[in-house]
């Protein structure tokens, strides 16, 4: 069986790695959101410019492994392994969410647009109220899936001693040298925050398709 | 309704993914005990040594010729030479301070001749041949810094050092106040020294060496604050083969092979 005294006896240190496992996931979940939906719109505006800005972004940096931009934003940037980390995987997560929710606007039916255009609203404003609403809501499922892999992704904070979960594994597995089993409890760890999140998102889109 | 039936699902899903993995944990030591290792090893015709790839001076790998290079290696081709003859042909895998100790147990190497310190920890987990190298651990710091010595270290100052050395244990024993931060191999922490990330590196003294040789606006400071022995390890109960590895390294220092392949690789040695 399972050796729980690894867990016992550094329940201190798996809990300060879930700590920070968590709020570096929460940050980059928003941000990336937040970054992700501008460059989207980027890429959709009637300015040629701004599209070219948006497609730039997105293919150069999906086209990175995720390790290298955490490496970058570490050694370049004046911060700390857990920050360094957040920003890289926020970069990251960004340019995955633009292309799905690109594809969200894209389905959006061109006459709302119009029709809110029509009303007199500014681009911009019926881009928010009107398009952007409904576009997130059809692409709830590949958001979901975004920030899972943010989740875990998020266990590449370990290489720039960023203090969390994956981190604290390996110093407790060189420790004490119980290597299956520590990384196992890393991974139970990892599903106590993956799977609520899985079924979460399969409860929101529910709901989201019951108010349609 | 809706969110009861959900939150049974959750738990299920939960807790049979919690089961599943419990159960992984299970077959600790399939392979069961000691096999004649060194009979295997005659018959296969080869014998694989786990090296450090990133070490300098040690074990290096060298991006243009692709070969692995370094005191550990050249010494554990003349220890194979030692003991089997030309019959038996090293193999090297890379091994690093985190994965050593696993690949080891199962099976992956039959020797690790990585820069390991023999500890009584350790010694629970592997056997290690007698020492074949004395280093100490020490301090890097960029020329010019405020850390002159181990008492420098105060609360907080960051100290980098690599994850599964003993120079991390010793670190946060004689500087508790220190912040340690570790990374996966020596290349990457000297990288974040270079980059500003911490103060000061510390590990043993024959591999800040190669650092500084590689980067000379870094120096050691303060000498050595530990003695670190290192041993060659070999999987716990192989007895034969730790008998054969040390009188191979016996007959090597006799012969003046030892002083020669330590004397190519490490000048500064005490």
């Amino acid at each position: 069986m399972l050796d729980f005294s690894i867990l016992s006896n550094n329940i201190d240190a798996f809990l300060e790695g879930l700590k920070i496992t968590i709020l570096c996931s929460v940050i980059a979940l928003l941000s990336s959101f937040i970054l992700g939906t501008m460059i989207a719109v980027l890429r959709m505006a009637p300015v040629k410019l701004l599209n070219w800005l948006g497609t730039f972004y997105v293919e150069f940096i999906r086209n990175i492994p995720v390790l290298v931009i955490i490496f970058f934003t570490y050694l370049a940037g004046n911060f700390g392994g857990m920050t360094a980390g957040t920003i890289g995987l926020s970069i990251y997560t960004a340019a995955f969410i633009a292309e799905a929710i690109r594809a969200g606007i894209m389905s959006v039916p061109k006459g709302q647009m119009e029709a809110a255009r029509s009303t007199g609203l500014s681009y911009g404003a019926a881009m928010r109220l009107v398009i952007l609403p409904q576009a997130i809501k059809i692409v709830i499922p590949s958001l979901g899936n975004q920030f899972i892999n943010l989740v875990k992704n998020s266990s590449l904070l370990a290489v720039v001693a960023g203090g969390d979960l994956m981190y604290q594994g390996d110093l407790i597995s060189a420790k004490t040298y119980v290597t299956f089993d520590t990384y196992i409890l890393v991974a139970l760890f990892y599903l106590i925050l993956t799977i609520p999140l899985s079924l979460g998102v399969g409860l929101l889109e529910k709901r989201l398709a019951r108010s349609q | 309704m809706f969110k009861t039936k959900n939150f049974v699902k959750m738990a299920l899903v939960t807790t049979m993914a919690a089961l599943f993995l419990a159960g992984c944990g299970g077959n600790k030591d399939p392979k069961g005990g000691s096999k004649d290792v060194l009979g295997q090893i005659k018959e296969e015709k080869k014998i694989v040594f786990g090296v450090k790839h990133d070490t300098r001076l040690f074990g290096l790998k060298n991006p243009s010729t692709g070969e692995v290079e370094g005191f550990d290696i050249d010494l554990s081709k003349a220890l194979a030479e030692e003991m089997f003859g030309k019959d038996v042909k090293p193999e090297y895998v890379e091994v690093t301070s985190k994965t050593r100790v696993g690949l080891l147990n199962n099976g992956k190497v039959d020797a690790v001749v990585a820069t390991m310190t023999i500890t009584e920890e350790r010694k629970k987990e592997v056997d290690f041949t007698d020492v074949y190298f004395d280093a100490g651990q020490s301090l890097l710091v960029k020329k010019g810094s405020k850390i002159k010595s181990i008492k420098d270290l105060k609360k907080g100052t960051k100290v980098l050092a690599v994850k599964g050395s003993t120079s991390t244990i010793n670190i946060r024993e004689k500087a508790p106040e220190t912040t340690v931060l570790e990374f996966e191999n020596y290349a990457e922490a000297f990288t974040a020294l270079k980059a500003g990330k911490g103060d000061a590196l510390t590990t043993d003294d024959a591999i800040l060496y190669g650092m500084a040789e590689e980067d000379p606006s870094f120096e050691l400071v303060g000498g050595t604050f530990t003695d670190e022995p290192y041993g060659i390890a070999v999987k716990k109960g192989n007895k034969v083969l730790v008998d054969e590895l040390n009188k191979a390294l016996k007959s090597l220092k006799e012969s003046g092979k030892y002083d020669e392949i330590k004397n190519k690789w490490i000048k500064n040695s005490k």
